[in-house]
């Protein structure tokens, strides 16, 4: 069934008339994705990969009817208030691609989502891909690429960071395991939907049949989705990978959320509490697909759709 | 994160009306001695650097006297507290403190909104306090939209214990607490210990206080120039790099250095990632081998090529690297040529003699390795170049083996490019210079600047290249420094076109460590 999105979703490019709107609603088009509208304001009536384009998301949603999800594309300082006309409008999922957010900005975000009963997944996401049925940001690049790459399966993939959750899907595709969605979450320390968010979103989704999850140093998300697997929230198998181990405490890694900060959020933090409740930890980011696949063929679960 | 000195921070404090000792920073014995003297009366000296326990390190003293002031000012002033040396202390007043409290604004990002939290008991850290003493600490979440408001603060400090006109009045500082970390966007913002003094005034001792990298910028009040988490001050070549990333919002450089001293044969390889988990789990793989890293380098979120470029000039700045490596996820969506041309602009004209692997998996990832690996026989370095069905595992081993063969190959270097005899130019969005020789375009018979450029921005004029666009058009960044047309050029046509991007402070920062 995936999660997200899929082929039924109406979706709006916020910034479509700009270089990224533009290259990135021509991979959702031309991967399936029902892109119903675009708007960048002052630029309505122009259209883009045969888009509509309008001022204001009121504007397409008047016009369109309902619209499920909007994928932003707006400068960072600007994010805030396209997001803030979404929700608004009555959008109920925002994927928010750029980076450099800042987090006031997003906590405002979620303040309004939750509100309104609306959700997102971002700032600084690559965003989500559902084999076969859509995609939102910019994840696969090319939809050659994207179909190539990846294809349906038992397999929900969860990932903090971006070309990794193009590479596991890759990576556990040559093995044979296909996937429901891929999911980034965002490198950011404040995010909309984080792993554990995510996690209960595959546990709802009855073709989803276990997770893997790409984990790094600093907040407590992989934490969480342990806890969540402790008290029963969460009953698939899980197999996971922590990046970061060589990190020390104190710098951070690129990743706005990737830094270990007093004692907390550490690698060993993270592994030793997943195995805990019984999560399969790999070691090498490589061991992966063969870890899954084995806990896949353990519980007769086919590696393809 | 951007962390702000006490000093800094309490200028803030003191700006939304929260009371601070009365003083000022000083640089030098003289400036804390005139300092003391306008104070009058007793002062505290303190040492100005990111570092707990400053006072067991010998960096907070008091003094009697502005010429006593003087004196431990000199001794402090210069002093290494853990990775810092000082540059700045603290004069200020000395305050008959009567009872220590603890304040405190982070953004909890479980919980997506600000957690205010407040304790009766201060002085110590935090999570001492609330272990041994729970009941004191109260701590609450706070509506964006709403801020804190005054009644919510004065009953956080009653759930501590606090009452009467204490109460009133530290429940004032905390909304005022919430109001510096909202205004200036802080990651953090903490004042322990906050302290009652014997007139019954409150006062803000200490401060601590980071504030929102991605908010910086619209804070130039705050003069930060380098907003990154280190528990030490950058170096040289970090403020260089920090430099470029600032002045291109295309993309991501994320630089930091992670040994240095090193030298040849010690194992340390020049680390490029590219993503930040690919770069994280592909420095995994390289430490597994054995080897070192010398630097963390994240070039992602679709990096113009001339930002790959920058990047690796600078790790090629770190003397006594023994190999360069670079990989990412292994999947990237950006096509993978940019990344490679980059690459090979830098790795040319530092003419690499140490082996060198790029795992460039991803979109175009063919054409990139083909643009890499061309580069053999031109520089004296092994240069291979990998793809996603290879993973990092196997590159790192690459790496290894290729550092432990130690071969170079004889390749003397080239000769200095020639003054052009007919230049056509215009400049780049970063400052940057193409350049066409028309006298050498006009031998050329492959014309791949034209045909290659990524955003078809030149056209033939009369059999040379020019801009189908003005000059201003490609300065504001039509021109994506895709440097097709030197790498292309370079390889393909007759070497006419090249660009030359200037890095800020690298040039003088490699002649006084002594590499050309």
């Amino acid at each position: 069934m995936a999660i997200l999105i899929d082929e039924t979703k109406k979706v709006l490019v916020q910034g479509i008339t700009g270089r990224e709107g533009m290259t990135r609603t021509r991979l959702m088009v031309q991967y399936g994705t029902h892109v119903v509208a675009g708007c960048t304001p002052g630029k309505g009536g122009q259209e883009v990969e045969g888009v509509p384009v309008f001022d204001t998301v009121e504007e397409a949603v008047g016009t369109i009817g309902t619209i499920d999800i909007s994928v932003l594309f707006v400068p960072a300082p600007l994010v805030k208030n396209a997001a803030l006309e979404s929700i608004a409008a009555g959008i109920q999922l925002l994927v928010i691609v750029p980076d450099r957010v800042p987090i006031y900005d997003v906590l405002v975000i979620a303040k309004e989502a939750k509100t309104a009963g609306a959700r997102f997944v971002g700032p600084n996401t690559l965003g989500v891909l559902s084999p076969d049925k859509g995609v939102l940001g910019m994840m696969g690049g090319r939809a050659v690429s994207a179909r190539e790459w990846f294809f349906q399966g038992p397999v929900g993939i969860t990932s903090r960071s971006g070309g990794i959750t193009s590479s596991m899907a890759y990576y556990l595709a040559r093995e044979g395991i296909g996937a429901t969605t891929l999911v980034h979450v965002g490198g950011d320390a404040v995010v909309g939907l984080p792993h554990p968010e995510v996690v209960k979103l595959f546990e709802q989704d009855p073709d989803t049949k276990a997770v893997v999850m790409f984990g790094e140093i600093g907040t407590s998300q992989e934490e969480q989705v342990a806890d969540l697997i402790e008290c029963g929230e969460f009953t698939k198998p899980l197999i996971a990978y922590i990046g970061g181990k060589a990190a020390k405490s104190g710098t951070r890694f690129s990743h706005a959320g990737a830094i270990v900060e007093g004692g907390r959020g550490t690698h060993e933090g993270k592994v030793q509490r997943l195995k805990e409740v019984g999560a399969t930890v790999v070691d090498a980011f490589d061991e992966l697909p063969r870890a899954t696949r084995r806990v896949l063929e353990e519980r007769g679960i086919p590696l393809r759709a | 994160m951007a962390r702000l000195h006490e000093h800094q921070g309490k200028r803030l404090l003191k700006e939304k009306g929260i009371v601070i000792p009365r003083g000022g920073p000083a640089r030098t014995p003289e400036e804390a001695r005139r300092i003391a003297e306008e104070v009058g009366g007793p002062v505290m000296v303190k040492a100005q650097v990111w570092v707990t326990g400053r006072a067991g390190r010998g960096g907070i003293r008091r003094a009697e006297t502005p010429a006593e002031a003087k004196a431990v000012a000199r001794d402090i002033l210069g002093l290494r507290v853990g990775q810092f040396t000082v540059d700045t202390v603290l004069v200020e007043e000395c305050l008959e403190i009567q009872r220590e409290f603890y304040a405190s604004v982070i953004v909890d990002d479980k919980a997506q909104a600000s957690l205010v939290m407040f304790s009766s008991r201060g002085g110590t850290g935090i999570e001492e306090i609330a272990q041994e003493h729970p009941t004191t600490v109260a701590s609450k979440h706070v509506d964006i939209e709403q801020g804190l408001r005054d009644y919510e603060a004065r009953n956080l400090v009653r759930r501590t214990g606090v009452h009467g006109k204490l109460q009133r009045k530290l429940g004032d500082t905390m909304v005022r607490l919430y109001d510096v970390a909202r205004t200036w966007e802080a990651r953090a913002a903490e004042i322990n210990p906050l302290v009652v003094v014997a007139d019954g005034n409150i006062y803000a001792a200490d401060c601590r206080i980071t504030v929102d990298d991605y908010a910086v910028f619209r804070h130039k009040d705050l003069g930060i120039t380098f907003a990154r988490e280190l528990d030490r001050p950058p170096t040289e070549l970090e403020r260089i790099a920090y430099a470029v990333e600032e002045g291109d919002y295309r993309g991501t450089f994320y630089f930091i250095q992670m040994a240095e001293g090193f030298e040849r044969e010690d194992g340390y390889v020049g680390f490029h990632g590219a993503g930040g988990g690919g770069s994280m789990m592909s420095m995994d793989a390289v430490l597994r081998r054995g080897l070192h890293i010398a630097n963390f380098v994240d070039t992602s979120g679709n990096p113009p090529a001339s930002k790959v470029y920058r990047a690796a000039r600078i790790i090629l700045s770190q003397p006594g690297l023994d190999g360069y490596f670079g990989s990412g996820s292994g999947v990237a969506s950006q096509e993978q040529f940019h990344s490679a041309r980059g690459l090979v602009k830098a790795f040319l004209e530092e003419h690499v003699d140490i082996p060198i692997v790029i795992r460039l998996g991803g979109n175009a990832e063919d054409q990139a390795v083909e643009i890499l690996e061309r580069l053999n026989g031109l520089i004296p370095a092994p240069v291979e170049g990998y793809r996603k069905d290879d993973s990092a595992d196997y590159c790192a081993a690459r790496m290894a083996a290729l550092i432990a063969l130690d071969q170079r190959r004889d390749v003397p270097l080239p000769a200095p490019r020639p003054e052009p005899q007919e230049p056509y130019r215009f400049e780049t969005v970063t400052g940057g210079t193409v350049t066409f020789d028309h006298a050498v375009c006009r031998t050329c018979e492959n014309k791949v600047c034209v045909t290659d450029c990524v955003r078809q921005i030149l056209k033939l004029e009369d059999g040379v290249p020019v801009l189908n666009i003005t000059p201003e058009e490609a300065r504001r960044g039509r021109c994506v420094e895709c440097l097709a047309c030197e790498v292309e050029c370079r390889f393909r046509g007759a070497g006419g076109g090249y660009v030359d991007l200037p890095i800020p402070g690298l040039e003088e920062y490699r002649a006084k460590i002594g590499i050309k």
